[in-house]
């Protein structure tokens, strides 16, 4: 490797990793946010890449809104049980039952809820940190983020006054109660992310390959038919040949039209799209123009 | 595209409303990198904002509410676009000196600056500033930007006019590698197309000048530095008596049996491997992280520096630095702070308050209070010793942060002498 020059996936590995370390060496209790979607296996495998031969310096959390893909649980599952890494689930459910989160109808979409039962489990567990996937390419308030996002006691973000972050000197302190939520793969792409699933072979969930599904129209978009998104009358099921670019809650996570079976065709198919992640497959991230940024600034991710 | 694109960090920089956040939104939206959806979003909210008609593209990076509101920048975004011939990571700087520690940030990491000038108004104080920013922190390459040239009818006159002014002042900081171009980011001349309007511009258009500088990740590629992050102790019966000492080489080359030493304790001993999950490597250079293991058994934590020994970095518990102050609060100098420096953090005070520089002149004056945005020369005296090399040698080894303890911000940016 040594006289060849490294290629942007190179630089980028490096620069997640030396973050990571930086987490584990500074913080006193981190976690890593781990849902089984294709961003937190990209990072499982950073985390992977800088402590072996050593186990992770922290524990996976995932914050289960019960509105996850089964495939992917499967998957959460499956990885963390083959790296013998420990898992630590908290569920929406929960918080419901505790009355922290009160719903107004049984099905509405729950992304917004995850804020309140990530607070509790931070607050449970004394986390000081939580490493989480978001990229700034995702959408338009992370891109103003910091990599050490720095969160007060109530896990808000507040972003007219964030801390400067130069360098790679990364300012990880906090006083007791307040966290850190740290980006290590905010510079990644979705084409990078897709091209590292490639070259690293990283075993996903297989509904982010293309597969025959039922789903009905609604709003514009296609929604995936399950116990939670059945027809309304007028809505009749179809099938089709679709993949996911996210997974996410599924009341309100829409897949793509794709042929793409395998990570080096949804590289081609990724090249050339005009509509973004989220902008494709995300129903409440258009509700309004800063949903995310508010969501933020709730303790939000 | 091909897998060894390079990556170039570069930001728009400048006074305030001089067009940096258009002329991203233009560069995007010229090379195909705006996404439909992005594009309708933005046409919905220019349309609500009252628009003339036409997109502001400045909204494609002023992503959050209040600086939509104010239609100013306010912290940097990040965008990334990809041409066939390279990846770019752009970080666009907010003009406002209020916000000045924002455009300190994105600096710290750019290979290039493009700093705008809005071509009626010529050259500012914050102009000024952030170029002198930008030649501090390092930025190896420089583009003046001279845009709204489409309110000054396209003259070359004044253009020309900028440039010598500018050039001038450039000189002085010694930077000398530094193209200008003329723009309308509002109309695309000269960002990707050249345009009908500015044919006796005989340069390349914005685009096609990023897509060639010749970069080199500004990485000294002569001084081994690798300080320790984290020390790695699996502690399993496979690698029971493994010890490995993690880190991201900063600077050099590094190969399996090189003497090396460490600091601040000066101990010697050798590299027995270079350990990576991917399977071991003979040699491995910067800015690749990697675990190296030892010949010797010796006492070292995170904070010690290895290094290679025919080129010794200083050690010290006395230094001079350039200090930007990013803090509201002004400098207490009866106060202790804590320093960050590679991967050592440590109390140090003040011993003493240098010359203040002037960023209009670049006079230096003398000063006894540190203010938000000063830039000067310091003398510091840390607890412990610190492993170091000079700013313009090694940009990791010779840069460190400031924390104030009490609030836990960061509080100055530091470039050792
Ligand atoms: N006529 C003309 N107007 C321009 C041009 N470029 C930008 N503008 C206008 O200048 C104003 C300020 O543009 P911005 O891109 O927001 O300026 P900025 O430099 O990002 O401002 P801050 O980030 O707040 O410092 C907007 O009204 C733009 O439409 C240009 O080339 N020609
Ligand atoms: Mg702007």
């Amino acid at each position: 490797m040594s006289n060849q020059s490294f290629t942007h996936l190179d630089v980028l590995e490096s620069e997640s990793i030396h973050i990571m370390r930086e987490v584990a060496a500074e913080c006193k209790n981190p976690a890593l946010l781990f849902s089984g979607g294709k961003d937190s296996i990209v990072m499982l495998r950073l985390a992977e890449k800088a402590f072996r031969p050593a186990r992770l310096p922290f524990p996976l959390v995932h914050i289960d809104t019960e509105h996850n893909f089964p495939e992917v649980i499967a998957c959460r599952d499956k990885l963390a049980s083959d790296l013998g890494e420990r898992l630590i689930v908290r569920s929406l459910d929960d918080s419901i039952k505790k009355g922290t989160i009160v719903l107004k109808n049984a099905d509405q979409g729950r992304n917004v809820f995850q804020s309140v039962t990530l607070l509790e489990t931070i607050a449970e567990f004394e986390f000081d940190a939580c490493i989480g996937g978001a990229r700034r390419d995702e959408e338009k308030a992370r891109a103003k983020e910091r990599i050490f996002s720095f969160r007060d006691e109530f896990g808000q973000w507040d972003p007219k006054n964030q801390r400067p972050e130069l360098w790679d000197t990364y300012n990880t302190r906090v006083h007791a109660g307040e966290n850190i939520r740290v980006f290590p793969i905010s510079n990644w792409t979705e084409m990078d992310i897709w091209e590292y699933i490639a070259r690293e072979n990283l075993y996903i969930p297989e509904i982010y390959y293309a597969h025959e599904r039922d789903v009905i129209r609604r709003d514009n978009g296609i929604l995936p038919v399950s116990h939670l998104v059945q027809p309304k009358s007028g809505e009749k099921i179809e099938k089709m040949t679709v993949r996911f670019r996210t997974v996410g809650d599924m009341t309100c996570t829409c897949p793509v039209e794709s042929n793409a079976r395998n990570a080096q065709e949804i590289i081609e198919e990724t090249a050339i799209t005009r509509i973004t992640e989220r902008g494709a497959t995300r129903m409440d991230d258009q509700t309004s123009e800063a949903s995310m940024e508010l969501r933020k600034k709730e303790g939000y991710f | 595209m091909s897998n060894t694109t390079q990556l170039l960090r570069f930001i728009t920089a400048g006074s305030v409303d001089d067009g940096k956040s258009t002329l991203i939104g233009r560069l995007l939206h010229d090379s195909k990198s705006i996404f439909e959806d992005q594009l309708s979003a933005i046409t919905k909210t220019s349309e609500r904002r009252g628009g003339l008609g036409s997109v502001d593209l400045s909204l494609l990076t002023d992503g959050l509410q209040a600086e939509r509101e104010q239609g100013i920048t306010i912290d940097v975004a990040y965008r990334y676009f990809a041409t066939p011939k390279r990846k770019f990571i752009i970080g666009d700087t907010p003009g406002h000196e209020q916000y000045t520690r924002n455009m300190v940030t994105a600096a710290s990491t750019a290979n290039l600056a493009v700093i705008l000038i809005d071509a009626r108004k010529g050259v500012l104080t914050q102009t000024r500033r952030h170029t002198f920013i930008a030649s501090l922190v390092g930025v190896p390459h420089v583009v003046l930007a001279v845009n709204k040239m489409d309110m000054v009818d396209y003259s070359q006159e004044k253009f020309d006019a900028i440039c010598t002014e500018y050039r001038a002042f450039a000189a002085q900081l010694g930077l000398h590698d530094m193209t200008c171009i003329p723009m309308s980011a509002l109309n695309g001349d000269m960002v990707v197309e050249r345009g009908e309007n500015l044919n006796w511009y005989q340069g390349s258009p914005l685009l096609e000048l990023l897509e060639n500088v010749v970069i080199d990740y500004d990485i000294n590629t002569t001084d081994f530095r690798y300080p320790v992050q984290w020390v790695c102790r699996p502690q399993t019966q496979e690698y029971h008596d493994f010890r490995g000492y993690m880190g991201r080489i900063e600077s050099g080359v590094i190969t399996v049996g090189d003497e090396i030493t460490i600091q601040p304790s000066g101990r010697t001993t050798k590299v027995k491997e270079i350990v990576t999950y991917d399977g071991n490597l003979q040699s491995a250079r910067a800015p690749q992280s990697v675990t190296l293991t030892l010949t010797d058994e010796i006492d070292i934590s995170r904070g010690d520096m290895f290094v290679k020994s025919e080129t010794m970095p200083q050690v010290s518990k006395e230094f001079e630095a350039m200090l930007c102050w990013l803090s509201e609060s002004p400098l207490d100098l009866n106060r202790k702070y804590i320093i960050k420096h590679t991967t050592r953090v440590v109390k140090c005070s003040f011993a003493r308050l240098g010359y203040r520089v002037d960023v209009n002149t670049l006079e230096q004056h003398s000063s006894s209070a540190l203010n938000m945005n000063d830039i000067a020369r310091v003398a510091m005296k840390v607890q412990l010793p610190l492993v170091f090399d000079s700013y313009i040698k090694n940009r990791f080894t010779g840069s460190f942060i400031v924390i104030d303890e009490a609030t836990n911000n960061t509080v100055a940016a530091g470039m050792i002498a």
